[in-house]
């Protein structure tokens, strides 16, 4: 199993190792480098190397790398796996995973390297009950730190301890018992979607795929159990569930029924496929044309497309021109357009579409000349626009959630449900069509 | 804030110098100092031992964090060794646990100076708290030091019999460490191993198997008995252990089970190859192929696919990775597709998963194309993929591209080829290249586009094109000769060595198709000679040799010089071929008989090549392991065993009844003596559910034995429950009808071939361990799957109770007396084996958390069930239309939900000869929140299968509805089942005191009261016994245990399932006047109402 594990910068120093079995050398880690000069790329490093004596199997995320050193047999997808749940237990913990954070709660991320593995095996990764084992360092902590002097991250006595074996015996291993909020109860699910398209010269949807996932933040006293159903449950045929889920029920009855974690978490992650229609809520008209010797006309126009009345925001159009383009003088009509001669990225943030379905001549749009260097032929490829925005209160996919029942508690929580679709970057691709023209 | 203040008060004092940190007012004003510690170095060591022999927490602590410090970051401390471990008696939680974390680091090196801290650790094994029990036995465990194997030893036996699950688990993690430190001890640990199989916890089950896999994973027949329980449980098993447990049972499968896709090939074999000539086959053959066309899938087979397959939707990309490795290998080719959308869905999930999870698609598709055919397009490259999952992508297309999707593959490909990654698109070509070579329709095309590609600018696409095409015209040359002309044309663009080499390579070989250009190209090659790559000049001198054979006149003076040239090059690899060649072609002398032959030689047919994956693939492992994944043996790695000819015989795995549901987590428990046994007191009940624990492990002793055997009236009852069990037995036996449940026939064989004698030996109070054992299981077995024999049993009981009054109210009363401090005392070392001497000293310790532990054990134990079970009817086999569905409640708690009620249901199909298929629970009808049971497949023709549902009655006695469809039926069959009025309740355990508490505040509106007269004669037989037998009877209640020692007042306690709301009974018995007053005190008054009269009826049938 897990044998050790480094934790290395970006620049390649080993800041953090940990050793659950005898200690391995930290020179271990130059067969990572060499590996890792190979590559051009940090993604590119593979994720299992093979040395002599050890195997290093390593992910590669929030610029850090995290090396495990392996000596036996052992499913590479569960280390990987492992790791970043390491590194989702950290963000957790100290809201973000990085080589300062770690440093600084350098004894916290030691304390919790020793619960989650034992010689190796994995022992406790729910963020639950590592909770009730080790306290996560916030404002409040630190205050009373500061006040009362004592200065333990570990509950390990008293009622942590109780709470934390109910959830161990029970076989919930993400619930601890007795849980109380005394403020409020509260149910908040969000649903997020990200959006993943391809769309071509014509204005034809190559693909159009949904990833969506349902977090839920859920704060409830007592041992509740809770039942969300949808309206459209038809539409989730590729899901992945929490523990907490339990798979038979939504087998027959599609409907999720489980136990909730306390807190954060992920309830699900789907897919909505290209089979599935899906509507997308943006069209962008374009016009690029590249004179042969000087200069080429560039024309985009943005409008919201069914976007059932809500606000398209956060729109952002991003555009990597060809090389031999020298610089764009480019006017838009609303928002703010910036180019990068250097990377040769054109930046066009919108901002706020109204759905307001009114005049064209109302809709953003941007045009301008295009200065290409002399001499250089023509650019080959045509270049691919980004679009980026986020439409609140949809769920593109048009998933709906029908209800949400908690059974087991007497008291009424408050219950709220938001959706929201966004693209993620580089996920939603207009071709665009070139003009060339040839000089009189 | 004093903290830091003092620390940095002792950190000057040591370091003396002014100039001894670079910016003190720095320092100070970083409270957690962490700068410091990076920056920590060697001189500081001092203080740091200064601060860990003071006696504040605070020092200590802040210097046990900048120890951890120094480890974290890869320093030397192992010269503070002593000054840290002084510090392991610590009262600080954290101190304690740092220690821990130096001690696991460092003791190896320091194994002496280590040993001092064991006491410790084995005084911490013994505390009340598990937590500390568990770490404590973990850092033992951890510590590397091989003179205290035979305490970790100790520590781990006697932490398998710990109450806690969590420190069962962590012995179960203990014993894996244990074995790396001293393989000698692989016996005893087994011993353990198995102990821990059988556990009744999944939590203890999962890290079992861990143990099992990393020690004795040869040792397979330890699986069998808990094979069936396993694979119910695996979906509630924590995700890491599952995919332990999904390997093991794959390998298990390998062992046990026939091929399932051999059988079903050989059939089509036998099918279609024999039908001319099987009339006249031999009868042996036809037997064998009679034999092997009614194979069916071993229902244990059937079983582990169908239980893995939810496991498919996990989030953990390593259990959808272990499912679909136990499809690929165990299951049949038919239903392996149902893996494919999994895989899938990996695939968004982090680029090191998705690198992975393509290579094991790629070996999968290789092997069943179709199942990934239809998600062509997950395969598509993006810009953003790394260069890993680029390669295993393309890979995974050329490999699913056919004659019917080639044409949008290619169309694919072209745009790969124009990627900006060079490296991708040469890639490309090579995959284009193998679309080529494998569908012959595209060919020609393919062809046609490469040429097209050698013309491009880039030199890495033009070379890469080259070398297919010249692989591509070697597999058929016949129709190409333009081609060829138009490469040759190339020659001079061309600057890539391996292109050059393919080229001129290809002139030879062809050269009488283009006899015209082929000299010209060598003298241009000649002039170039000295210049070119030793790849290049060995294919130049080729050329000349295969060029002399064919037309030496035209060319003789060119060989020459060429040969001439290369007589002379730097490399000895060029100068020996020339020389080879030269005494081939020119010293016909030296080597005759070679010469003649030289053009046969040279000129011989090549054996064409076949163009291969780009992509290694190391299909001799296991999918999924490393070996698989970096190719080569990586210790540990074993080979799964090919399938067996024969199964093993399903017999072995045996044990017990079929689980009644997946989901439950306790084994079958001893159904029949506890309802008398609660009669006891709580002592009793403790020791009893202990001793079930035991019974049910495989073990033969536990350190409580001696304890229970002290105690005279224990034994007796004991055996004599055992006695009355084995009555019920016989008499089912005789008038049996029972329901047969799949598999089980064995079991009821070894029952009757055994009993009468079993019996003689129970009479005799000899306590015999296995056979005991053996007896539960039966009896077990027997509760579930007895159909009409119920009633017979409660009479039966009735009777024995009756035979032995006196007996039975001694042992009923003698621990009521005694004063429940002692009891708790007791028990308390019953479970946790603290010696006599150990536990009077840490009597103080020990009182305060007995509270504590009692509380624990109630949630921990369900109350032992009763016999007191009828079974109803809820699905006529006329209106199911063969299908009977029975339901009765076995009175434990339902383990997924506690507020519903546990419900048994036992489906019997009751026309032989007819399998119904596929029984699935819809949906509940009446609003009633119901917990349904999982889908059955396969019900056959006379068996029986039992599940379990739980229903929320929501404390009243309506009828749940739902609705159930049978065989795949549109159509829904509903069902009903109504609720009597005892099974909403559970039963609370609470002493008297506390009785007497809960009743003060359900006074008034809360209490009912009944009368009801008896005779003398009657009221002379209401003892203990008799009246809770009724009570019980009728209400899932427990009886409160009497302290006062008044036996004319009864109470039992019971709270409903769905609220939790308190119910207190109180049968008080009236001597003189012949009356028995009955009250109930409950905030639900209707039930109570309707429980009263129950317990009324119940109680005035005694006589």
């Amino acid at each position: 199993m897990i044998h050790s594990l480094f934790i290395i910068n970006g620049a390649g120093d080993v800041f953090m190792e940990k050793h659950w079995k005898t200690v391995v050398g930290k020179s271990i880690c130059d067969y990572f480098f060499e590996a890792q000069s190979k590559c051009a790329n940090s993604e590119d490093v593979p994720p299992v190397i093979a040395t002599p004596h050890h195997y290093l199997v390593n992910i590669f995320r929030n610029n850090l790398y995290f090396v495990a050193v392996l000596t036996n047999e052992v499913a590479p997808l569960f280390v990987i796996e492992f790791l970043h749940r390491i590194m989702d237990v950290f963000e957790y913990y100290f809201g973000e995973c990085t080589e300062t954070s770690l440093k600084d709660n350098y004894v916290v991320v030691y304390e919790l390297l020793d619960e989650m593995l034992d010689s190796g095996l994995p022992l406790a990764t729910e963020t639950n009950i590592l909770e009730e084992l080790i306290k996560r360092p916030n404002i409040i902590l630190k205050m009373t730190k500061l006040i009362t002097g004592d200065d333990t991250n570990v509950a390990i006595s008293g009622e942590g301890a109780k709470n934390l074996s109910r959830g161990m015996e029970s076989g919930i291993t993400w619930r601890t018992g007795r849980i109380v909020h005394r403020s409020t109860n509260e149910i908040l699910i969000d649903i997020i979607e990200t959006l993943d398209a391809i769309i071509d010269q014509r204005g034809t949807i190559i693909s159009a795929e949904v990833n969506g996932v349902i977090d839920c933040c859920i704060k409830l006293s007592g041992n509740p159990d809770l039942t969300l159903s949808f309206v459209n449950p038809r539409l989730l045929d590729d899901v992945s569930f929490h523990p907490c889920v339990r798979l038979k029920k939504w087998e027959s009855e599609r409907v999720l029924s489980f136990i909730p974690p306390d807190g954060n978490f992920r309830l699900i992650s789907y897919h909505i496929g290209s089979q599935n229609a899906i509507s997308i809520p943006i069209y962008v008209k374009h016009n690029i044309q590249f004179r042969e010797g000087s200069s080429g006309r560039f024309e985009l126009t943005v409008g919201p497309k069914q976007t059932m009345g809500k606000t398209l925001e956060a729109v952002v159009i991003e555009c990597s021109m060809p090389k031999s383009v020298l610089n764009c003088t480019l006017t838009p009509t609303q928002g703010k357009c910036t180019f990068d001669p250097v990377k040769k990225i054109l930046v066009w943030d919108i901002g706020k579409i109204e759905s307001k379905t009114q005049a064209a001549a109302r809709l953003p749009s941007l045009r301008g000349n295009i200065v290409l260097s002399t001499g250089q032929p023509l650019p080959e490829s045509n270049p691919v626009l980004n679009v980026r925005f986020t439409l609140n209160q949809i769920a593109i996919s048009g998933i709906r959630v029908q209800r949400v029942d908690m059974h087991g508690e007497k008291y009424k929580p408050f219950k709220g449900v938001k959706y929201i679709t966004t693209v993620k970057n580089g996920r939603f691709q207009i071709q665009t069509k070139q003009n060339f023209s040839i000089p009189d | 804030m004093s903290s830091s203040m003092s620390m940095q008060s002792a950190s000057g004092f040591s370091s003396g110098t002014p100039g001894g940190g670079p910016n003190p007012a720095d320092e100070q004003t970083e409270p957690a100092s962490t700068l410091s510690i990076f920056a920590l170095d060697y001189k500081k060591h001092e203080d740091i031992k200064h601060m860990l022999d003071s006696n504040k927490d605070n020092l200590k602590l802040e210097a046990m964090r900048r120890v951890i410090g120094m480890i974290a970051k890869g320093k030397d401390a192992a010269d503070l060794f002593p000054a840290v471990v002084k510090n392991v008696v610590s009262k600080n939680m954290e101190v304690k646990k740092l220690v821990y974390v130096y001690l696991m680091r460092y003791a190896e090196e320091q194994q002496d100076l280590a040993l001092l801290s064991i006491a410790t650790f084995q005084r911490a094994l013994k505390d009340p708290n598990q937590l500390i029990r568990a770490s404590a036995l973990r850092v033992l465990s951890s510590i590397r030091v091989p003179t205290i194997v035979t305490i970790m030893m100790l520590a781990i036996r006697e932490a398998v019999y710990d109450m806690s699950p969590y420190v069962r688990k962590t012995a179960a993690n203990a014993i894996a460490k244990l074995y790396a430190l001293d393989p000698e001890l692989k016996e005893e640990l087994i011993a353990v191993i198995v102990k821990l199989l059988a556990d009744k916890t999944i939590l203890v089950n999962g890290s079992a198997v861990q143990a099992f896999e990393q020690v004795c994973p040869e040792r397979i027949d330890l699986i069998h008995k808990n094979y069936r329980r396993l694979c119910n449980l695996l979906v509630d098993i924590d995700e890491w252990s599952q995919v332990t447990v999904l390997n093991m049972l794959t390998r298990y499968a390998r062992t046990q089970f026939v091929d399932p896709n051999k059988t079903v090939e050989d059939d089509k074999n036998n099918f279609y190859g024999d039908e001319n000539n099987s009339k006249e086959k031999s009868e042996n053959d036809d037997e064998d192929s009679l034999e092997k066309r009614t194979y069916t899938m071993d229902s244990d087979h059937r079983l582990l696919l169908r239980c893995t397959k939810p496991l498919l939707q996990s989030r953990n990309s390593a259990v959808v990775m272990a499912v679909a490795q136990l499809y690929h290998y165990v299951a049949p080719r038919s239903e392996i597709h149902v893996i494919a959308n999994a895989l899938i869905r990996l695939l968004r999930h982090h680029r090191e998963i998705q690198t992975i999870v393509l290579k094991c698609i790629a070996s999968m598709a290789e092997k069943n194309k179709d199942i990934f055919g239809p998600f062509l397009k997950a395969f598509y490259v993006r810009s953003s993929d790394s260069s890993h999952v680029k390669r295993y992508k393309l890979e995974i297309l050329t490999t699913l591209a056919c004659a019917t999707n080639i044409s949008t593959v290619l169309r694919e490909l072209q745009t790969y080829v124009l990627s900006p990654d060079k490296e991708f698109a040469a890639q490309t070509i090579h995959a284009i290249g193998r679309c080529a070579s494998t569908i012959p329709e595209v060919t020609e095309a393919c062809l046609n586009g490469l040429v097209g590609y050698m013309s491009k600018k880039d030199e890495t696409i033009v070379a890469e094109s080259v070398v297919v095409v010249k692989k591509l015209l070697q597999i058929n040359p016949v129709q190409y000769g333009d081609i060829i002309k138009h490469i040759v044309r190339k020659v001079d663009k061309i600057t890539v060595p391996q292109a050059r080499a393919s080229i001129l390579w290809l002139i030879g070989e062809y050269s009488e198709r283009i006899s015209k250009l082929a000299p010209d190209v060598l003298r241009k090659m000649a002039k170039t000679f000295p210049d070119e790559e030793a790849i290049v000049k060995h294919q130049i001198l080729n050329l000349a040799a295969k060029l002399y054979v064919m037309n030496a006149k035209q060319t003789h003076l060119l060989v020459q010089y060429v040969f001439n040239l290369a007589k002379y090059d730097t490399n000895y690899d060029t100068r020996d071929k020339a020389r080879l060649l030269r005494a081939l072609l020119f010293q016909a002398d030296k080597c005759p008989a070679l010469s003649k032959h030289a053009k046969k030689i040279l000129l011989a047919s090549k054996p064409a090549p076949l163009l291969e994956s780009i992509v290694r693939n190391h299909d001799q492992y296991t999918l999924g392991t490393l070996s698989y994944v970096i190719g080569q043996t990586v210790p540990g790695y074993t080979d799964l065993p090919d399938y067996p000819l024969e199964p093993s015989d399903s017999s072995i795995r045996n044990v017990e009844v079929i689980r009644p549901s997946p989901s439950q987590d306790e084994s079958p428990r001893k159904p029949s003596s506890s309802g008398k046994k609660k009669s006891t007191t709580d002592e009793k009940f403790y020791s009893d559910e202990e001793e079930n624990d035991e019974n049910e492990g495989t073990s033969t002793e536990g350190p409580d034995d001696e304890d229970e055997e002290d105690e005279e009236g224990d034994d007796d009852e004991e055996s004599e429950n055992e006695e009355e069990e084995k009555s019920d037995e016989d008499e089912d036996e005789d008038g049996e009808k029972p329901a047969k449940t799949i598999n089980q026939t064995d079991e009821y064989e070894q029952l009757d071939a055994r009993s009468p004698t079993v019996v003689d030996n129970h009479e005799s109070s000899e306590e015999n361990d296995t056979e005991s054992e053996d007896e539960e299981e039966t009896s077990a077995s027997e509760d579930t799957t007895d159909g009409e024999g119920e009633e017979k049993i409660i009479e039966k009981h009735t009777l024995s109770f009756n035979k032995s009054p006196s007996n039975i109210a001694i042992s009923g009363f003698s621990m009521a007396t005694t004063t429940e401090k002692s009891i708790a005392e007791d028990d308390l070392e019953a479970f946790l084996g603290i010696t006599t001497t150990s536990a009077s000293n840490q009597q103080s310790t020990t009182k305060a958390s007995v509270r504590d532990d009692l509380q624990n054990l109630e949630s921990l134990s369900t109350p032992s069930t009763l016999t007191y079970i009828r079974q109803y009817e809820c699905l006529n086999r006329m209106t199911g239309q063969g299908l009977q569905i029975q339901y009765r409640f076995p009175r434990t708690p339902f383990q997924r939900a506690t507020n519903m009620v546990h419900i048994e249901l036992t489906f019997t199909n009751t026309i032989p000869n007819n399998d119904i298929r596929s029984i699935k629970f819809i949906k509940s009808k009446s609003g009633v929140n119901i917990q349904g049971f999982s889908d059955i497949d396969q019900l056959p023709g006379g068996a029986s299968i039992i599940t379990s549902i739980g229903i929320d009655f929501n404390d009243t006695t309506q009828a749940a509805s739902f609705d159930i469809s049978i065989g795949g039926r549109q159509l829904a069959t509903s069902i009903s089942i109504p609720c009597h009025v005892g099974e909403l309740f559970q039963p609370k355990f609470i002493n008297e005191k506390d009785f007497n508490k809960s009743l003060s505040s359900l006074r008034g509106m809360h209490e009912i009261t009944g009368t009801l007269n008896v005779n003398e004669t009657q009221i002379s037989k209401f003892n203990f016994t008799t009246i809770q037998t009724k009570v019980v009877q009728c209400a899932n209640v427990s009886s409160v245990p009497s302290s006062s020692g008044d036996s004319t007042v009864y109470r039992f306690s019971g709270q409903t399932v769905s609220s939790k709301a308190l119910v207190l009974i109180a049968i008080q018995l009236n001597m003189s006047r012949s009356t028995i007053n009955l009250t109930l005190n409950s905030d639900r008054i209707i039930l109570a109402t309707m429980l009263l009269k129950e317990i009324q009826q119940a109680i005035s049938t005694i006589s």
